[in-house]
C-alpha cells in the first residue's frame, strides 16, 4: 500500500467527500490553495476571524440542509466560540426534540511537543466529551485520519475532529479508494497478553514504541487505540482487560476529569472487568500546568516513553503485591 | 407592494394572537398549568408580524429567548407551542425544549434561543445554505437591542456584508436589556448606525407601525433576494411587561409615565392597526370583535390540546441525543 502523511490523508478526505456529495463545504480563516482551486471559493471559503460567528454559521448551515467543515485552526481557537459549541452544538438537536440533523465537522489541530507554549498546546477533548451530544474524534495514523474524516463528514451530527500536531509529518499506509472507518470502533494497535495499554493521539505511536522495548524483556502489551472519544468503544477496551488484567492510559491531557479519567472509571465500574484486574489501573498523563514553553520544560510537562514504562511497571508490580 | 386587504387582516389576527398567547400563558404560569421561564413579547408584535408578512415558508428566520411572537408570525402551530409550553409529548420539542427552545423546522423556523446574540451566527449560516442553493432564499434574524453588545452581532454583520448574504438583522430595540434601560448600556441609540461600519444598509423603523416594519422589510428581502445582500432593519417598540416570570411576574420598577405613554391607542401596534383597517373599512368593529373571539377560541382549544397531551416517557430521555 502506498504511503502518504498525516496532513495528506486528511486533505484526501476533504476532496474526496466534497466531490462524493456537493452540499460539503468548508470555513477556514487560512487558505487550502488546492481545495479551493478545485471546487472554488464558494465551497472553499475564507472567513474573517470571528470564531463564534463562524461556529454558529456552520450549525445555521447544518440546519438548513448542508454539511459544513469549519477549521478552527488551532484547538486554542475554539474557545472563542465556547458559546456556539457548549451552548448551541451540543445541545441543539436534543433541545428541538430531534426534529433537525446538525451534520457539522469542528476540525481544529490539538497537543503540545512543539514549543507553542501554554495556549497552543491544549488537548481539552474532555472537556466535550463532558457536554453529551457531540462526537469526539483523535486519530492516530494517517490511515485513521483519512477514514475517521471521512465518517466524521457522513455523520449527522456535530463532530469535533482533533488532529494532534505531533503526527502531522508521520507517514503511514493508506488505502487510496474510499475507505471509511467507522466513528466508535476502538482498534487494537498490537495483541498482547500482560498489560492493556490505552493511548490516545500521539500516545499510540509511543506507547507501541514501548511494547516493542518491552517485548524484549518478555513482556507482553497490548496497545488500543480508541481513535474516537464520543461514542467510546468501551467494550473493546473492558475485554481486553479482563485478559490482561492490568490498565495504563497514556495521554497528555492533564488527568483530572480526562478522557484517561473516564476510562479508567468505565473499566473499573464493570462488575466483570473489576473482577478481572490484578493491580490498580494506571493514568500517564500531562503534568496539572499550563504547557511551558522551554524545551526542558515542556518535556518534563508530558508524558514521555519513560513513564510510560514506570506505569507499566507498576501495573505489574501491583499484581506481585496483590498475590 | 401594497399589501392585499386579506394579508392585512391576517397581519391584524397574527398580532391579536401573539398578544392573548403571551398574556394567556402568564395566567397560565401564575396557576403553575405551564413551567419554566417565560418572556412574553407584549407590545412588540408589529415587528415579528411585519418582517414575516413578507417572508415565504421556505424562508428561514432565527429567534430569541422572548420567541413565542416569532414562532406565530412564521405560522407556527399554537396547539403545538402551547404543548410545549406544558412540556407535553406533542409539543415542538415534544417537552425537551420550553418556551426558550421552541423551533419548527418544517416552516423554517430553526428555532428560540437562550443566549442573547447566538442566532446571529445560526441566521448566517441559513443564509449561506440559502446562498449556495441558489434558489433566492432569505433568513431573517431576530435579536433585541441587547444583543448589540454580544461580540457576535458584530461578527455576523461582518461576514453577511463581506459574502453578501440574503438576510434581514431585525433588531428588536424594546429600549431594554432585562432590567437595564437601553441608554445606560449604550451610547449610541441608533443602532441602525452599525450598518455603516459595516458597509450594508441600516434603517431605522416605528416598530410599532406593523405597517411601516413590513414596507422596510420588503425592501431588504428583496435586495437579499436580488443577491444584494444583508440590511440590518432597526425596529423601535417597547416592552410593555417584564423581562421574565418564574412563578410570578416580578414587580414593575420602570416609569409609569412611560410605560402608560407606549400603551396608549396611539402608540399600540394592535390599536394602530386595528384603527387603520376600520378607517379604511377594510373591517368593521364587529369583525375585529368577531376576530378576537376567533383568537381566544383557538387558545383554548390549543390548552386543550396540550392538556391532552401526554408527559413524555421517562424512557425517551435518551431519545434524540444522536442522529443515526
Amino acid at each position: 500500500m502506498r504511503e502518504i502523511n498525516f496532513l495528506q490523508a486528511l486533505d484526501e478526505a476533504m476532496i474526496e467527500e466534497m466531490q462524493r456529495d456537493e452540499r460539503v463545504f468548508t470555513l477556514a480563516t487560512r487558505r487550502a490553495v488546492a481545495l479551493e482551486q478545485k471546487f472554488g471559493d464558494q465551497r472553499v471559503r475564507i472567513t474573517p476571524i470571528s470564531e463564534s460567528a463562524f461556529t454558529g454559521i456552520g450549525l445555521g448551515a447544518a440546519g438548513s440542509g448542508f454539511r459544513p467543515v469549519i477549521h478552527w485552526g488551532m484547538v486554542t481557537f475554539m474557545f472563542v466560540a465556547m458559546d456556539q459549541i457548549v451552548n448551541q452544538a451540543s445541545k441543539i438537536r436534543y433541545m428541538f426534540g430531534g426534529q433537525a440533523d446538525f451534520p457539522v465537522t469542528y476540525r481544529c489541530t490539538t497537543g503540545g511537543g512543539s514549543q507553542v507554549a501554554a495556549q497552543h498546546s491544549q488537548s481539552p477533548y474532555s472537556m466535550f466529551m463532558h457536554l453529551a451530544g457531540l462526537k469526539i474524534v483523535l486519530p492516530s495514523t494517517p490511515a485513521d485520519a483519512k477514514g475517521l474524516l471521512k465518517s466524521a463528514i457522513r455523520d449527522n451530527n456535530p463532530v469535533i475532529f482533533f488532529e494532534c500536531s505531533r503526527l502531522a509529518s508521520v507517514v503511514g499506509p493508506v488505502p487510496d479508494d474510499d475507505v471509511t472507518v467507522p466513528l466508535g470502533v476502538a482498534e487494537i494497535k498490537r495483541e498482547g497478553r500482560d498489560v492493556t495499554v490505552v493511548g490516545l493521539a500521539y500516545y499510540v505511536r509511543e506507547s507501541l514504541a514501548v511494547a516493542e522495548q518491552l517485548a524484549t524483556e518478555g513482556i507482553s502489551v497490548e496497545v488500543i487505540d480508541p481513535r474516537t472519544l464520543v461514542p467510546l468503544d468501551v467494550e473493546t477496551i473492558r475485554t481486553s482487560v479482563r485478559k490482561t488484567g492490568r490498565l495504563v492510559v497514556v495521554d497528555e491531557a492533564p488527568a483530572t476529569c480526562s478522557a484517561a479519567s473516564e476510562i479508567i472509571a468505565l473499566v473499573t465500574e464493570d462488575p466483570d472487568t473489576f473482577r478481572a484486574l490484578k493491580a490498580p489501573p494506571q493514568r500517564v498523563c500531562a503534568a496539572p500546568v499550563p504547557v511551558p514553553f522551554s524545551p526542558p520544560l515542556e518535556q518534563a510537562a508530558l508524558p514521555d516513553r519513560p513513564r510510560i514504562v514506570e506505569a507499566i511497571r507498576r501495573a505489574l508490580d501491583g499484581a506481585h503485591a496483590s498475590v | 407592494m401594497t399589501p392585499s386587504k386579506p394579508d392585512l387582516v391576517e397581519m391584524l389576527r397574527k398580532m391579536i394572537l401573539i398578544r392573548e398567547f403571551d398574556l394567556l400563558a402568564i395566567e397560565l404560569r401564575k396557576a403553575r398549568r405551564v413551567h419554566g421561564a417565560l418572556h412574553p413579547y407584549v407590545g412588540e408584535e408589529a415587528v415579528a408580524v411585519g418582517v414575516c408578512s413578507v417572508l415565504k415558508t421556505t424562508d428561514r428566520i432565527t429567534s430569541t429567548h422572548r420567541g413565542h411572537g416569532h414562532c406565530i408570525a412564521k405560522g407556527a402551530d399554537i396547539n403545538r407551542m402551547m404543548a410545549e409550553l406544558f412540556g407535553r409529548v406533542d409539543g415542538y420539542c415534544k417537552g425537551k425544549g420550553g418556551s426558550m427552545h421552541i423551533a419548527d423546522f418544517s416552516i423554517g423556523m430553526l428555532g428560540a434561543n437562550g443566549i442573547v446574540g447566538a442566532g446571529l451566527p445560526i441566521a448566517c449560516g441559513a443564509a449561506l445554505a440559502a446562498q449556495l442553493e441558489g434558489a433566492g432564499g432569505v433568513t431573517a434574524c431576530f435579536f433585541g437591542d441587547g444583543a448589540t453588545g454580544e461580540g457576535e452581532f458584530h461578527e455576523s454583520l461582518n461576514i453577511a456584508s463581506v459574502w453578501k448574504l440574503p438576510l434581514l438583522f431585525v433588531c428588536e430595540n424594546n429600549q431594554w436589556g432585562a432590567d437595564n434601560a437601553v441608554e445606560s448600556v449604550r451610547v449610541v441609540q441608533d443602532i441602525a448606525a452599525h450598518a455603516n461600519a459595516y458597509g450594508i444598509p441600516g434603517v431605522t423603523v416605528d416598530g410599532n407601525d406593523v405597517s411601516a416594519v413590513r414596507e422596510a422589510s420588503e425592501t431588504a428581502v428583496e435586495r437579499a433576494r436580488r443577491g444584494e445582500g444583508p440590511t440590518l432593519l432597526h425596529c423601535k417598540t417597547f416592552r410593555w411587561l417584564f423581562h421574565a416570570m418564574r412563578d410570578v411576574p416580578p414587580p414593575e420598577t420602570r416609569d409609569p409615565k412611560v410605560l402608560e405613554s407606549w400603551k396608549s391607542p396611539a402608540r399600540d401596534a394592535i390599536a394602530r392597526h386595528e384603527g387603520d383597517l376600520t378607517g379604511r373599512g377594510i373591517l368593521t368593529a364587529a369583525d375585529t370583535q368577531a376576530m378576537r373571539e376567533r383568537v381566544k377560541r383557538d387558545l383554548e382549544t390549543a390548552v386543550d390540546f396540550a392538556e391532552a397531551s401526554p408527559y413524555p416517557d421517562p424512557k425517551d430521555l435518551l431519545v434524540d441525543m444522536f442522529a443515526e
